[in-house]
């Protein structure tokens, strides 16, 4: 089954309110692209339009957290990680207040739209401001779980989620248990190397993680849905354990998970680390899936180069 | 007359204030922080519901100082009320201290951390917003400067208070007519600024920002009637020192022993002046 992240993010923000009556939604002319519409007709005096004005969003919500409410601001990622940037780190992170953007259709999700639409360095922006959580869910399941945190967690976050449809593939049940801001998930258990992976682009990591197994290759599969702040244990049993790493990301390759992930093996435990993501450059039109696939990203494209650096890495074989 | 002349008084002792932390810390913005502390002084020692010993009280008027700059005459002001011990004052911009040469939060009695121009009016339509929310009666002021103006973000803000007739919100502008690169006319105008501010919706009152008294009477009169409140403070750059006023040089120019002692012996002489009339 596949859910848009957003959708599944819309209809549990309503089932939340019901119960905490401080949350409240702040968006810019983005009920429809961020799923809220019904928020906004259920609770009229707990939603906030400011208009096409991402700064404001970004200023409002944080005078409403400031006055003891839990402010989600929704609305696209490629806006609200460029245009509000200096809201986010002044008067939510920087004075502590607590919001949460939840920006939708990141990456390359808007696909043919163009780079105007696509956040590709919104991880390595967002992570490099103090006092700011960086989450990105891999699927609904995990995606409403983390949401549901978020309410007993005072720390700014920004959750950065895809537009379209992806697949469900993490365990109802399992859900209370795993899903915890800062705690990776072992997705796949392999000694040979691991491949960590953040978004929605995990499951195509799961996908080239069973081609690989087909070639006698047992790749460790971490999903790091919260880039920061790291969970540096998983990571340095990784390094340890595997000695190789291989991190994949819907992110400019540089500064975002992988560069995470570099900046923390490199000075506690120095393995390879390769580095999957978009090149530094604006991306080819098409879809969602043509980009990833264009660039590699797609499952096929990531076994095909974990593969290849693998056997380089062990000498060939 | 009596509560005028106190005012007054307080006025020029924490513009002995202003001029001691920016030469002790030999950093700080003198014009602007001369230019709007009687408009503090009038809020915080008159105007505003606050409880110094209680920065936090729920029911309490809020203040965010938008022009961050100006920070030393807030924190003057604050540390005279007692929200923060006043020897505090010498440690401004010091190593380690909570006193930081824009407000942030660390200091008992601000709000949220201001510097970057044209962020305080949005963050005050979320807080007027909340105070709606909750039927709360608490109002909401945010100083601005006039150069700060030039920042789209304020317009946007502007907007969306009028769009939420919020009349819980109070914008005041320090319209010293001065930016750090000449005057505000010059570098991008302004002017009509009554206007801009009454085509978005917003309630304007014209006043003398040195003016106690007019400025009492406009912020006590301010009626509620769902829309947004904006007063235009007329005011002089540097204000109350002669050889600051009206300078451009002084936007963070910082005295030398010499402008200090000149300085200070000024504002002693007004000092005097103002408690023979007590």
């Amino acid at each position: 089954m596949k859910i848009a992240i957003r959708r599944a993010i819309g209809e549990k923000i309503i089932e939340l309110a019901k119960d905490d009556k401080n949350i409240v939604i702040v968006t810019s002319d983005a009920r429809g692209s961020a799923a809220i519409s019904e928020f906004f007709e259920i609770f009229p005096e707990r939603s906030i339009e400011v208009g096409i004005a991402e700064q404001s969003a970004v200023g409002v919500a944080a005078g409403l957290a400031l006055s003891g409410k839990k402010p989600f601001v929704f609305g696209p990622a490629c806006f609200y990680s460029a245009r509000s940037l200096e809201q986010i780190k002044n008067d939510v992170a920087y004075t502590n207040a607590n919001v949460k953007i939840v920006a939708v259709s990141g990456g390359v999700s808007y696909g043919p739209l163009g780079s105007t639409h696509h956040s590709l360095h919104d991880i390595a922006v967002m992570r490099s401001i103090s006092n700011l959580h960086v989450i990105l869910p891999s699927d609904a399941i995990e995606a409403i779980a983390l949401l549901e945190k978020l309410l007993s967690d005072s720390t700014p976050t920004y959750m950065r989620v895809g537009r379209n449809p992806v697949l469900v593939f993490h365990d109802q049940d399992e859900q209370k248990k795993i899903f915890e801001i800062g705690k990776a998930i072992n997705l796949k258990k392999g000694n040979d190397l691991s491949i960590i992976a953040t978004g929605e682009i995990v499951w195509n990591v799961m996908e080239a993680s069973k081609m690989l197994e087909n070639e006698g290759i047992e790749a460790r599969v971490i999903e790091l849905h919260t880039v920061k702040p790291l969970d540096e244990e998983e990571v340095y049993k990784a390094a340890k354990e595997t000695g190789l790493i291989v991190t994949v990301e819907e992110h400019n390759i540089f500064g975002g998970l992988g560069g995470a992930i570099a900046e923390f093996v490199s000075q506690n435990i120095p393995v390879p680390v390769k580095i999957l993501g978009i090149p530094d450059e604006y991306p080819v039109t098409g879809k969602q899936e043509e980009v990833l696939k264009h660039y590699g990203l797609d499952s096929k494209g990531i076994f095909v180069t974990v593969k290849n650096w693998f056997r380089k890495m062990r000498g060939g074989f | 007359m009596e509560k005028i002349l106190y005012l007054r008084k307080k006025a020029i002792e924490r513009r002995k204030d202003i001029i001691k932390m920016i030469y002790n810390a030999k950093s700080g913005h003198t014009g602007g922080s001369l230019s709007c502390i009687d408009i503090i002084v009038t809020l915080f020692y008159e105007i505003m519901k606050i409880d110094p010993k209680n920065p936090d009280w729920d029911h309490r008027d809020r203040f965010i100082l938008s022009k961050g700059h100006s920070v030393e005459a807030y924190y003057s002001v604050l540390a005279d009320l007692g929200f923060f011990p006043k020897e505090q004052l010498e440690n401004y911009c010091k190593y380690g201290s909570i006193l930081t040469g824009h407000p942030t939060t660390k200091v008992p009695g601000v709000e949220v951390n201001t510097g970057a121009l044209g962020h305080g009016l949005a963050v005050g339509v979320g807080i007027a917003l909340a105070g709606k929310i909750d039927k709360k009666n608490y109002r909401v002021f945010v100083l601005m400067g006039d150069g700060e103006l030039d920042e789209g973000s304020v317009w946007e803000a502007a907007q969306i208070a009028a769009h939420y007739q919020l009349d819980n919100l109070i914008g005041i502008v320090d319209r010293n007519y001065l930016q750090i690169s000449g005057n505000t006319e010059e570098v991008s105008k302004l002017e009509s600024l009554k206007e801009k501010w009454q085509a978005f919706g917003w309630v304007v009152k014209e006043v003398n920002g040195h003016d106690f008294e007019q400025m009492i009477k406009v912020f006590s009169e301010i009626p509620t009637k769902k829309s947004p409140h904006l007063v235009l403070a007329r005011t002089t750059k540097g204000k109350g020192i002669s050889f600051i006023e009206g300078k451009i040089n002084w936007h963070h120019k910082v005295p030398n022993d010499e402008e200090y002692k000149i300085a200070i012996r000024e504002l002693d002489e007004q000092l005097l002046k103002v408690g023979e009339q007590i």
